[in-house]
């Protein structure tokens, strides 16, 4: 059966894929961030992921204004680069798992969440920045991609719990893929950043350290955070940090974190990276059962 | 309809309210996302704009390159970027312009740590 082995969460400025494109990963502006990337680059090598389900947001590219998603998953084969204005980034085509895609949208709308299907999609900065962080500049990415978009840029956003939600309703439909896939699912956006209004360029390292904190061990309290809480503490764009919540709903009831990378600035933004995993808090193996069941009962 | 984030000063949050009024000036912005409509565009500005049903005080807001006055027109902020791309302008320089700082000041005070939110969470001073 399909599993779902990790969680990784991530910004996805895109001036740090023009940086990464254009060759200033060494300038002592970049550096850092890309440095910061340097033990997940290593870890995914080893972990050899089948799937990532990439939770995003799409930045006026895939859609304009005309039509907008709360949440729209991707089923097609491949999914190409967007023109975001200056021509696409020069990184591979992203290709997909359609099987995976549309097991889990049957699986998922029969639980009434209404997603929006999607069998044509360019992707932007906001899928293609993590993957760069993550993987670097291969020929081809080693892995396939179902992105998820959810609409983060026209009021109202689905609220943080839906998002949370569905994660966990994702995971339910993940369990019963009968192929047997190592399956990731990616939060990415944030972290605290605004672009619109005269507070331009807020940063809140307080906020979103507690964020972090509380992503592993409390996200509850995060889930019930409302919108207008969110841009308050973490800037209008900040609100981005409701696409984590899917992956942190995707992993169940308790997780480890294994890394943790935050940076201030990138560009306009702080930089926010982690990397967890389930832990299992269902039965325990025979083996790891210390006291014995009859002793239990 | 209020809203709590209402409350936020210096945010602009893009409603439907703001949807509704910015619609063909977003249409326009989207509409540079076409490299032959860029060319058209940078060849002539007013005539191009012309073509849309944009009020003039969004078509100023886009020949003056005023970001804040885009952004009050109705426009969203990634939508109107796409009008810095067409110059070839950051995204940095565009927020720096919507604080009302120089590009400079701007990017100082980013590598610096950012903006804090001390004293910027609330008009009313509820927060």
């Amino acid at each position: 059966m399909a599993r779902i082995t990790a969680g990784v969460g991530s910004s996805h400025v895109p001036a740090i894929g023009a940086a990464l494109d254009r060759g200033r990963t060494h300038q002592p502006e970049w550096r850092p961030i890309f440095a910061g990337y340097e033990w997940s680059q290593r870890w995914i090598a080893a972990e050899r992921p089948d799937v990532i389900i990439l939770v995003y947001n799409d930045h006026a590219s895939a859609f304009s204004l005309d039509f907008v998603p709360t949440f729209a998953i991707g089923c097609a084969d491949s999914f190409a680069p967007a023109d975001e204005g200056w021509g696409p980034r020069q990184v591979p085509e992203v290709i997909g798992h359609p099987e995976l895609a549309w097991h889990i949208a049957q699986s998922v709308i029969l639980e009434e969440f209404d997603l929006t299907l999607m069998d044509r999609m360019d992707v932007d900065h906001g899928l293609t920045v993590p993957l760069s962080l993550m993987f670097g500049q291969p020929t081809a990415w080693p892995v396939r991609v179902i992105p998820l978009a959810v609409n983060v840029i026209q009021y109202p956003a689905p609220t943080a719990n839906r998002c949370y939600r569905l994660g966990e309703a994702i995971a339910r439909a993940v369990a019963t893929f009968p192929e047997d896939l190592n399956v990731q699912v990616w939060g990415t956006g944030g972290m605290s950043h605004q672009l619109a209004g005269s507070r331009a360029g807020l940063i809140n390292r307080e906020f979103d350290t507690l964020f972090l904190d509380r992503l592993s061990e409390a996200p509850d309290a995060l889930r019930v955070m409302p919108h207008e809480e969110y841009i308050r503490e973490a800037g209008s764009e900040g609100m981005e940090l409701i696409m984590w919540l899917t992956m942190r709903g995707a992993l169940g009831p308790r997780v480890r974190e294994l890394y943790r990378f935050y940076h201030v600035p990138a560009s306009n933004t702080a930089v926010g990276h982690v990397v967890l995993v389930p832990e299992e808090t269902g039965e325990r193996s025979v083996t790891d059962d210390a006291v014995p069941r009859s002793a239990a009962a | 309809m209020t809203n709590a984030f209402d409350d936020i000063p210096g945010t602009v949050v893009f409603t439907g309210e703001r949807a509704r009024r910015g619609r063909h000036l977003n249409r326009f912005c989207m509409s540079l996302m076409k490299p032959e409509n860029r060319a058209r565009f940078l060849a002539d500005e007013r005539a191009y704009l012309d073509e849309w049903p944009m009020t003039e005080a969004q078509k100023r807001a886009v020949l003056e390159r005023d970001f804040a006055a885009m952004l009050e027109e109705g426009g969203n902020i990634f939508f109107v970027l796409k009008v810095a791309a067409v110059d070839g302008r950051s995204t940095q320089s565009v927020a720096a312009s919507l604080a009302g700082q120089t590009p400079e000041e701007y990017g100082a005070m980013m590598r610096a740590g950012g903006r804090s939110p001390e004293g910027l969470r609330s008009i009313s001073g509820r927060f």
